[in-house]
């Protein structure tokens, strides 16, 4: 151990995802135009209403600009030098024994149970492979309750009043630039849908993975927890290692009626870029849920991969009594820039929500939290508490929190509260006269001041997520 | 145990240790006294191998291998402890938890199989009610928001669950009270035994009313001047360092 330097070596780490499925794979033509959006929806043989959606948006699209006010640099992306379709074959499969054996290791590599006697027991997945939902498993199970879990492909053939009816209700196709280019281009997704008074009885998971080069991934999820009823989603990203940057624009839309609960975690594994910045994903990403009367909606993420991170999971707490939470760990490496934080917009009276972020960061990486808390003249009595955390390793990294407050209730509360602290050499050598090495201790330091946040995890997706966080850390110490 | 023959060790640039010799035999209790800055603390630092130290010259053999050779974890898992002087707060980082993986990854080191949860809880427990530590101690992070006192019954409660060859102590009597140092000696009058050696520093002899060395040394300006017998102690409380 050699002062700051050995601090620093145990951040770096081979990325373990980063290998690449051999498929031949069915791509639009490269670029962007109408004629591209209206291939997309031909190939998933959509009904006329939908391809005017989309067209609509890539009008839209034509006219906004790409926003660049996160805090970060990254070089122009040329949107016409990216394939935004690709799939792995040229028939959707109708069962597993019909999907490419290729792809079926891929998700076994993964640890991704498709086949459902192996599955962990009370975890449905939907695996999404470049632009092609692959399986989705227990399906029938679930639709016994009358619960839908199926990609976003088949639920605008099988359920297309549900989809016409909530499609863009959240995140409205004119919302941003990247939900807007989604909206013309998305490809795949998930989508469920829980009946009045039904408490889904396991964790929904969707898997995503980038394969294909100079792909884009667009996927959009729709999540409608009718009244009274609840869910648990899941959601894991992984991609293979490659030299240029790849962008990943997904939508999310949650709508949480009266009395309903969800909770949606996230464990964003993306390909970060090597130790030089070169390559990795960029993830910039719209989702946001719309949380009615006594509803509940609460958002988990644990971010450690990705070139650039841009994402603000949100909740607009519409009806009385809404309650929102943001549980957020976010660790940056390298030269990662990760901006991410979340919007609670009170409408509703006494509405309540709760922030809690963790941002660690070590190398040359950049890690913000940015958010908003918005209290509307009508939020009677409405509360947030926002508590905002930073761990830095090394000396080399930078941790910025960026909290907005907006009152126009005089009746609301707001608390924001934040600290920062760093690794120092002293916990590192104590830990290691202890005998433990310095990637244990630095590992059980960063686990120990994101356990808040870790604990809101279901228990698999929690031990993936530690794992997770020590591998990346892997060499940031020595 | 212990050798150190004409170990030199500075910080920055300043010569602290100046050809420093020690031994200490296995199963003995080793009392270094000396007035402050001439060197006590920073030779416990040199032994486990703090990175702010440097060794210019000399050699520590530990069990007859060259103890400079090896990274700090490795000395730990080797069997040398340190009672912190100062001992350091880890946030969110749970006694037990710290506990449980310091001792699999020495089992690990020594060819052992680890400890599960269950064997680890049982042994931590019945290590704990004998040094009267209560399990509401044992589930804050390690060090957070105790007293002086809590946080030194706290180390000499570490140093009975690794059970390491060697215990140093540093200067685990500054700021105790009588009845936390009647516990520290306990702690280490339980722990006395013919294969492990203490070396208890220390600036008077408040601690060693309640643990009786078998052998002192001196220490002044870097170097040991002078060892003998636990006599030495009531020549020091008499007459002062200034006689050596």
């Amino acid at each position: 151990m050699k002062n700051q330097s050995d601090i620093l070596k145990v951040v770096n780490s081979p990325y373990k995802e980063g290998f690449e499925t051999d498929v031949e794979s069915e791509y639009a033509p490269k670029g962007l135009n109408e004629n591209v959006v209206r291939f997309i929806s031909q190939k998933k043989g959509e009904p006329d209403w939908l391809l005017e959606f989309r067209l609509k948006a890539y009008q839209k699209f034509l006219t906004m600009k790409e926003p660049h006010w996160l805090k970060g640099d990254y070089p122009a992306i040329d949107y016409q030098d990216i394939y935004y379709y690709s799939t792995p074959h040229k028939k959707a499969p109708k069962s597993l024994e019909e999907v490419d054996p290729e792809i079926l290791k891929t998700y076994e590599k993964l640890g991704i149970p498709l086949k459902e006697q192996k599955q962990l027991a009370g975890v449905a997945v939907d695996a999404i492979f470049d632009s092609t939902s692959i399986t989705t498993t227990y399906s029938t199970e679930l639709k016994k309750r009358g619960i839908l879990f199926c990609s976003f492909g088949e639920a605008v053939k099988q359920y297309p009043a549900l989809v016409k009816e909530y499609l863009g209700s959240v995140v409205p196709y004119t919302d941003n630039f990247f939900a807007c280019l989604n909206s013309a281009v998305f490809s795949d997704g998930s989508f469920v849908y829980i009946p009045k008074g039904v408490q889904c009885p396991m964790e929904l998971s969707s898997y995503f993975r980038i394969n294909a080069k100079q792909a884009g991934q667009f996927e959009r999820t729709l999540i409608i927890a009718d009244e009274e009823s609840s869910v648990s989603y899941l959601e894991g990203c992984t991609a293979p290692q490659r030299d240029e940057n790849q962008l990943h624009a997904a939508v999310v839309e949650i709508v949480v009626r009266d009395r309903a609960n969800v909770k949606y975690s996230t464990v964003q594994n993306w390909y970060p870029g090597d130790k030089y910045g070169k390559g990795g994903i960029y993830n910039f990403v719209t989702k946001r849920g719309l949380v009615l009367n006594n509803a509940k909606l609460s958002w988990t993420q644990v971010e450690t991969g990705s070139a650039i991170t841009w994402k603000y999971p949100s909740c607009i707490l519409k009806g009385d009594n809404a309650v929102g939470e943001f549980y957020s760990v976010a660790l940056t490496n390298n030269h990662q820039q990760s901006d991410t934080g979340t919007k609670m917009i009170h409408l509703g009276k006494n509405t309540t929500s709760t922030i809690i972020s963790k941002g660690i960061s070590a190398g040359l990486s950049s890690n913000t939290y940015r958010g908003i808390v918005k209290m509307a003249p009508n939020a009677d009595n409405a509360k947030n508490v926002s508590k905002c955390d930073s761990l830095l390793i090394g000396d080399t990294c930078g941790a910025h929190t960026i909290p907005v407050m907006v009152s126009s209730n005089e009746t609301a509360a707001i608390e924001h509260e934040a600290t920062t602290s760093k690794i120092s050499e002293e916990q590192l050598f104590y830990a290691m006269q202890r005998g433990l090495s310095s990637e244990e201790a630095v590992g059980l330091i960063v686990n120990g001041f994101c356990r808040e946040v870790m604990q809101r995890l279901p228990l698999e997706f929690a031990i993936e997520a530690q794992k997770l966080i020590g591998i990346q850390l892997e060499g940031s110490v020595g | 145990m212990l050798e150190i023959k004409n170990l030199h060790a500075k910080v920055g640039d300043k010569e602290i240790l100046k050809g420093l010799n020690l031994t200490i035999q296995t199963g003995e209790v080793h009392a270094i006294m000396g007035p402050n800055g001439c060197g006590k603390s920073t030779l416990s630092s040199v032994i486990v191998g703090h990175p702010s130290y440097t060794v210019t010259e000399g050699e520590i053999l530990f069990k007859g291998k060259n103890l400079l050779k090896m990274a700090p974890d490795e000395r730990a898992n080797s069997g040398i402890f340190l009672a912190f002087q100062y001992p350091i707060e880890l946030p969110g980082v749970g006694m037990a938890q710290f506990l449980k993986t310091a001792l699999n990854t020495k089992r690990k080191f020594l060819g052992q199989d680890p400890m599960d949860a269950v064997q680890f809880m049982k042994y931590m427990n019945l290590r704990a009610k004998a040094l009267d530590i209560s399990p509401e101690m044992l589930k804050r992070s390690v060090n957070v928001g105790f007293s002086g006192g809590e946080k030194k019954r706290l180390e000499t409660f570490q140093m009975a669950m690794l059970e390491p060859d060697l215990c140093i102590l540093d200067e685990m009597d500054s700021g105790l009270d009588v009845d936390a140092l009647k516990v520290v000696g306990q702690a280490v009058s339980v722990m006395r035994e013919k294969h492990r050696s203490f070396m208890i520093i220390t600036h008077h002899d408040d601690l060693l009313q309640y643990v009786k060395p078998d052998k002192v040394s001196v220490m002044r300006d870097g170097q040991v001047l002078t060892t003998g017998s636990a006599d030495l102690v009531k020549e020091i409380e008499a007459k002062g360092y200034d006689k050596f």
